[in-house]
């Protein structure tokens, strides 16, 4: 058992790493497409139809660029920040159910990497350390703009984290585990807690688009104010990590807002259809990226919306509505579990 | 089980090497970083022992929030401009022959005692969060509620200290 | 029961005190008042990482327990001090701790 297992669980962390940085890759065609659209323009259509091939002139484009580092950068604190920002970016689809499992030749098999039982501990976990990479790439950028970015960048996913951890922790008391998995199984069907916690998605949602730097939060970058913020002395492909990295943690938030909210890869009805077990796994798989897909592009569309926060704001939005009120939706929530309980 | 022997002595070696460079580093930004391996590599030592709960909390405490406090204050008090403030050879010289001495009366001190084994770590469940939870909030229920005013406290006191016109 | 496969107790032991003698040798040697509150941080995870050996191989949960504590009271102790240190800094502009010699300034 053990030789195929470990094989089995290569091939689907493999997989999923693949999937994740395909979807990135895509997102960033995604991104201008939308943009287009919204402006009313094309957008890029030059390379193949509609321009299915603009991601790799893109990297293409990011590989030939000159690489240049700042000669009082700290050379190698300069290189570890973006690939230390990919890297966490990437840690985070171990834990998610990416689907049921699939069942061959009498052996199941999970379509998740890992299944720990401290799997919401363990997002919490990569969230926190999330802001590393661009802390140490801003500073050892050695430029004012740079560290300016870096620590805005630091304050605000501090700050936005708490909420959002109050608003998963009043999810982690509903459903009495802390694994991600059982928590997709009891979204099983239309039973989604996003009925029972609007509050909760709400605020979740804005501290996602908060965490990942997107606008109308994106302050670490904006260019009006800083030049680019963080990255702003970074060129060639380590510019493009810090920037695929951002559309990677789009596709990983947008993963957990579906988990969480949205029933993972639940879908309406899937008792009623008298399918196999397998055929509905792969169905319920699907459903879960068409579910990623819609978050992405909601991204998208804020982002081609709303215009940007100012830092006050920002950080009034956070320390003064969003966690009061991640507090009282957790309150609520566990005043109801009480009562119901008593009953 | 050889295998967690192996990843004890990986990660205990760099623990102990990255605990050096905390002192050796010259700039601050690099002792901090070196320290936020070291705590990684704690984080893998309670794996090991099976204490999946005290590892992810200490990875959020310490990797999440302590060390980037560290890396902020780094970073407000642009301490690199400043550099190091150097002590005399002698002091150093004193301060390793001391340390030593403390590593080897610990390591004596702990080795006098007959420390029995009573359990296999590796299949211990005391530290998975559910048994951990039950005895938190049972036996330590008190002391959990206080820990919390201390936060409290602390929360306050920072932010005190933080204002720039208390006086 | 001896286990010959289980990682002994005593190479914790060693592990942890070597970590613990050298955040005390980062106490004495450094004169940056921030490495040294890191040193002191070491000392912390060194004893937090022995007590959460005692109990897996005692099978005594009051050591994790413990654990949790002393991280609780390190986070705390952590947000006061590098609050200070920010203080020092704002009125001495300097950390370093031969000049933090006075209890007023």
């Amino acid at each position: 058992m053990d030789g195929t297992y470990i094989l089995y669980k290569f091939i689907l962390a493999s997989a999923i790493l693949l999937i994740s940085l395909l979807v990135a890759m895509y997102s960033t065609l995604l991104e201008r497409k939308v943009a287009a659209f919204f402006q009313d323009r094309l957008g890029p259509n030059r390379a193949g139809i509609f321009g299915i091939f603009q991601p790799l002139a893109d990297g293409l484009k990011l590989f030939f660029k000159e690489e240049f580092m700042p000669g009082d950068a700290d050379k190698f604190l300069y290189i570890l920040g973006p690939s230390l920002t990919m890297m966490i970016a990437l840690l985070t689809s171990a834990v998610i159910p990416w689907g049921n499992s699939l069942v061959i030749g009498g052996a199941e098999y999970s379509l998740q990497v890992a299944d720990v039982n401290v799997g919401v501990l363990y997002v919490f976990a990569i969230l926190s350390i999330g802001v590393y990479g661009i802390m140490i790439g801003g500073w050892a950028s050695n430029n004012k703009y740079a560290l300016i970015g870096a620590v805005r960048a630091a304050s605000q996913m501090i700050s936005y984290e708490l909420a959002m951890s109050m608003t998963i922790i009043a999810i982690v008391m509903m459903s009495g585990s802390l694994s991600l998995k059982d928590m997709v199984e009891q979204q099983h069907g239309m039973n989604w807690n996003v009925w029972y916690q609007p509050l909760g998605f709400l605020i979740f949602l804005v501290c996602a688009f908060a965490e990942c730097n997107r606008s109308p939060f994106d302050l670490p970058e904006c260019e009006t104010e800083l030049i680019g913020g963080y990255h702003t002395e970074y060129s060639s492909m380590k510019l493009g990590f810090y920037l695929f990295a951002e559309y990677i943690n789009m596709f990983i938030s947008s993963a957990m807002i579906a988990t969480l909210f949205f029933g993972g890869y639940n879908f309406p009805f899937m008792d009623d259809l008298h399918l196999s077990h397998n055929v509905i796994t792969i169905i319920g798989s699907l459903v879960f990226f068409v579910k990623i897909a819609f978050f992405v592009f909601f991204f998208m569309w804020v982002r081609w919306t709303l215009p940007r926060f100012r830092y006050d704001q920002l950080m009034r939005l956070g320390w003064k509505s969003l966690l009061p009120l991640a507090i009282v939706n957790m309150i609520i929530t566990g005043l109801v579990i009480m009562i119901k309980h008593h009953l | 089980m050889i295998f967690s022997k192996y990843l004890f002595f990986i990660l205990s070696f760099i623990a102990i090497y990255a605990a050096l460079k905390v002192l050796i580093s010259k700039k601050p930004m690099h002792s901090v970083l070196y320290l936020t391996l070291t705590f990684f590599a704690i984080g893998g030592h309670y794996i090991l022992l099976n204490a999946q709960f005290l590892a992810v909390v200490h990875i959020i405490v310490y990797a999440g929030a302590i060390m980037v406090l560290f890396i902020y204050t780094v970073m407000l008090l642009n301490l690199n401009i400043q550099g190091e403030f150097p002590k005399s050879r002698l002091a150093k010289f004193a301060s390793a022959i001391a340390g030593g001495i403390l590593l080897f009366t610990l390591i004596a001190v702990f080795r006098s005692y007959d420390l029995k084994v009573l359990a296999d770590p590796s299949l211990n469940q005391i530290g998975l969060v559910k048994n951990l939870g039950k005895i938190l909030f049972q036996d330590y229920y008190l002391p959990f509620e206080l820990s919390s005013i201390l936060f409290l406290a602390a929360m306050v006191g920072a932010v005190m200290l933080g204002k720039k016109d208390i006086y | 029961m001896p286990n010959l496969q289980i990682i002994p107790l005593d190479y914790y032991i060693i592990f942890c005190s070597a970590l613990f003698a050298i955040g005390v040798v980062g106490v004495l040697v450094k004169r940056n008042a921030l490495v040294i509150f890191m040193s002191i941080e070491l000392m912390l995870n060194s004893a937090n990482l022995l007590l959460a050996a005692f109990s897996a191989y005692r099978n005594d949960p009051a050591g994790q327990i413990f654990v949790f504590f002393i991280m609780v009271v390190a986070a705390a102790e952590v947000a006061i001090g590098l609050a200070l240190l920010v203080m020092i800094y704002r009125s001495t502009h300097t950390i370093d701790i031969n000049v933090l010699n006075k209890l007023k300034w």
